[in-house]
């Protein structure tokens, strides 16, 4: 699988270049800037782009906007944002158009290689990756409102609707957990009854329906 | 700039035809009627509580009453500086000192007693009512009087003096030629009011003004504004910077070392001992992550991270996304103001919403941003149940200690039964 890395920082982006090709990427090229990786993205066609917010020349959000640019230009282009912060602001923004295959996550996540990995994969799959941050965000807004089906979850169901939301397949969901996969359609299959979401097999779409729940009256 | 003509800058009469200056010199009187009898008595009233309650401080009650008839006074002196801005175009430079929010009463007493301008404020009470009431009735005599000129001309002598003399100002009138003088002196009376009656009232706010405003001129009480504002400034500035060392010391650097200690100790145990080693590795990942964490808190409070890459509008649109009532922010900004002026502003929105979600009670607010005449001004309003006051430890008399810094104001409309308006104002420019 090849991907495009773009991060400003020598250290991280040599750790990321050796971490991802320890799990058997291709790196097609490690970018440090936002013209750069704009076209990197352009002319290397890569399976997914890992990306830093914040790049030079400007330091602000060019990273975020090269990938936002990206997938207007080829829809669907994964692309796995990394960032120092989440917000719930640059969330929506790489959501915004339903299409999958966008995660955004903190530095921090590369610490555990494994779970890092994994949302790289899903993510070049088509599939999400938000940050748990982004997720409680949503989930203790919602549940502050007495009035919200969210606050009528059994502390499990909140969990499996956390790691839902983050983008995992009900097979992960059950494997972090430590409770068999059974355990966990009941657990979704109630939450999308107690929800009012409608149940769907693909995990993309589930996610975006689950993320549509929390965010809706903004 | 107060030359003979200064009246021809008062809005509508930028004409010196014939109509407009007729419509001028009767809305001068009109003016100086409604200001001599409507408004002068409460100068008397003004001067009367003040004294009193001034009398009364050595008894003790004048400390509990003070606050509120000075603040009387300086809502008389306000409205005052207010209609001579609107009728006559003068301004009149205003500073009071800023007061200790939540103070006690005989604080404040003693905080404004020790402010020159109320004690400007206080003397121009009695002036007002003297030399202020002429000026201001004035031009309504000099127009009124010249009809009573030409009513005696054309007869009415005969009722008012009768068998003896009538005096018409100084003309005395006892027979048709001599009435027929009082109406020529009527004629001149009125031409000089035609000519003299707008800079009377002019005059009138000329003397408010030399005593209103403070001797030194407005350049002084500026200086003194900003020396009492940069006071503010640095004191906080220097009780942030404590509190950033603090958090920093006693959170991620401590962190940092227990991480250095944990992993010489690794180091000994991963031969000895590798499932020890990796517990304490596993260990001292979580520490890493949790330094992070509150480097990334710190960040947030000292320049947050969306505020530097996208500006005051983005900054504030992700702060909403965070509160737990529903917040909808419009933005009108087209450029981004000075790093300095956005991160002011950004604090002062961050405490209103703050507030707003603690004490209002509301189920929704809404916040507006824009920039217009030079002002980047922004409104926080909500639909709680109101009662917010800037004085009422409510956090906002420290964000308008704040905004001061950057000449910035600050306004809190909120009746008791909701809804709380908090509108703020920084002067600035975009770029």
């Amino acid at each position: 699988m090849r991907v495009v890395l773009a991060e400003d920082l020598f250290l991280l982006r040599d750790g990321l270049v050796r971490l991802l090709e320890a799990y058997d990427f291709e790196i097609a090229a490690a970018v440090e800037s936002g013209p750069e990786l704009e076209r990197a993205l352009a002319e290397l066609e890569p399976d997914v782009a890992v990306v830093d917010v914040r790049l030079p020349p400007t330091h602000t959000d060019e990273g975020l906007q090269c990938a936002l640019k990206a997938r207007r230009a080829r829809p669907g282009l994964p692309v796995l944002v990394l960032s120092q912060h989440v917000e719930q602001l640059y969330a929506r923004e790489l959501l915004a158009d339903g299409s999958g295959g966008v995660g955004y996550l903190l530095k921090d996540r590369v610490f555990d290689a494994e779970q890092f990995v994994d949302a790289v994969r899903r993510v070049a799959a088509g599939g999400t990756a938000m940050d748990p941050q982004v997720i409680q965000q949503l989930l203790a807004r919602r549940s502050g409102d007495e009035q919200s089906p969210v606050s009528r979850l059994t502390p499990r169901e909140r969990e499996v609707l956390e790691l839902m939301a983050q983008g995992r397949s009900n097979t992960a969901i059950a494997g972090k957990l430590v409770v068999t996969e059974r355990a966990v359609a009941k657990h979704t299959a109630n939450i999308f009854v107690k929800l009012g979401l409608e149940v769907s097999d693909d995990d993309n779409r589930r996610v975006l329906a689950v993320l549509a729940y929390l965010d809706r009256d903004r | 700039m107060n030359t003979e003509t200064t009246d021809t800058t008062r809005p509508g009469t930028i004409e010196n035809g014939g109509g407009s200056r007729t419509r001028a010199v009767v809305l001068a009187a009109v003016q100086g009627l409604v200001l001599a009898l409507v408004v002068l008595p409460f100068a008397v009233l003004g001067l009367v509580l003040t004294l009193l309650s001034l009398a009364l401080i050595p008894l003790g009650i004048g400390l509990v009453t003070t606050p509120a008839v000075l603040a009387l006074v300086r809502t008389l002196a306000a409205t005052r500086r207010r209609l001579a801005e609107e009728w006559c175009g003068v301004r009149i430079p205003v500073v009071y000192r800023p007061l200790t929010p939540g103070a006690r009463p005989w604080t404040r007493t003693v905080e404004l007693l020790r402010d020159p301008q109320t004690w400007r404020d206080v003397r121009w009470l009695p002036v007002d009512m003297t030399a202020g009431f002429v000026t201001a009735l004035l031009p309504a005599v000099l127009l009124l009087y010249p009809v009573e000129g030409f009513a005696v001309a054309a007869g009415l002598w005969r009722e008012l003096a009768g068998d003896g003399t009538y005096w018409y100002g100084f003309v005395p009138v006892s027979d048709q030629p001599t009435a027929l003088g009082a109406g020529a002196t009527a004629a001149v009376l009125l031409v000089a009011a035609y000519r003299l009656t707008p800079a009377l009232l002019l005059l009138h706010f000329r003397l408010t003004r030399a005593l209103l405003a403070s001797p030194e001129g407005e350049l002084a009480e500026r200086v003194r504004v900003l020396t009492e504002t940069r006071r503010d400034a640095v004191d906080t500035s220097a009780a942030e910077l404590r509190r950033i060392e603090r958090d920093l010391h006693d959170g991620a650097q401590a962190r940092l070392v227990a991480m250095g200690m944990d992993l010489g100790t690794v180091e000994a145990l991963v031969d000895k001992d590798p499932e020890r080693a990796k517990l304490l590795l596993a260990q001292t990942r979580r520490a890493s992550a949790e330094a992070l964490a509150e480097l990334r808190d710190l960040v947030r409070g000292i320049h947050p991270p969306v505020l530097a890459e996208r500006g005051l509008g983005d900054a504030v649109r992700a702060l909403a996304l965070r509160l737990p009532v529903p917040t909808e922010v419009v933005v009108d900004l087209p450029g981004r103001a000075e790093a300095p002026v956005e991160s002011a502003a950004y604090f002062a929105v961050s405490e209103i919403l703050t507030n707003a979600v603690k004490h209002s009670g509301a189920g929704r607010i809404w916040a507006d941003l824009h920039h217009a005449d030079g002002l980047l001004r922004i409104s926080v309003t909500d639909d709680g149940r109101g009662g917010a006051a800037v004085g009422a430890g409510s956090g906002l008399a420290g964000v308008e200690r704040r905004l001061g810094t950057f000449d910035g104001v600050l306004a809190v409309s909120s009746p008791v039964g909701g809804p709380t308006m908090v509108t703020l104002e920084i002067p600035c420019v975009l770029s």
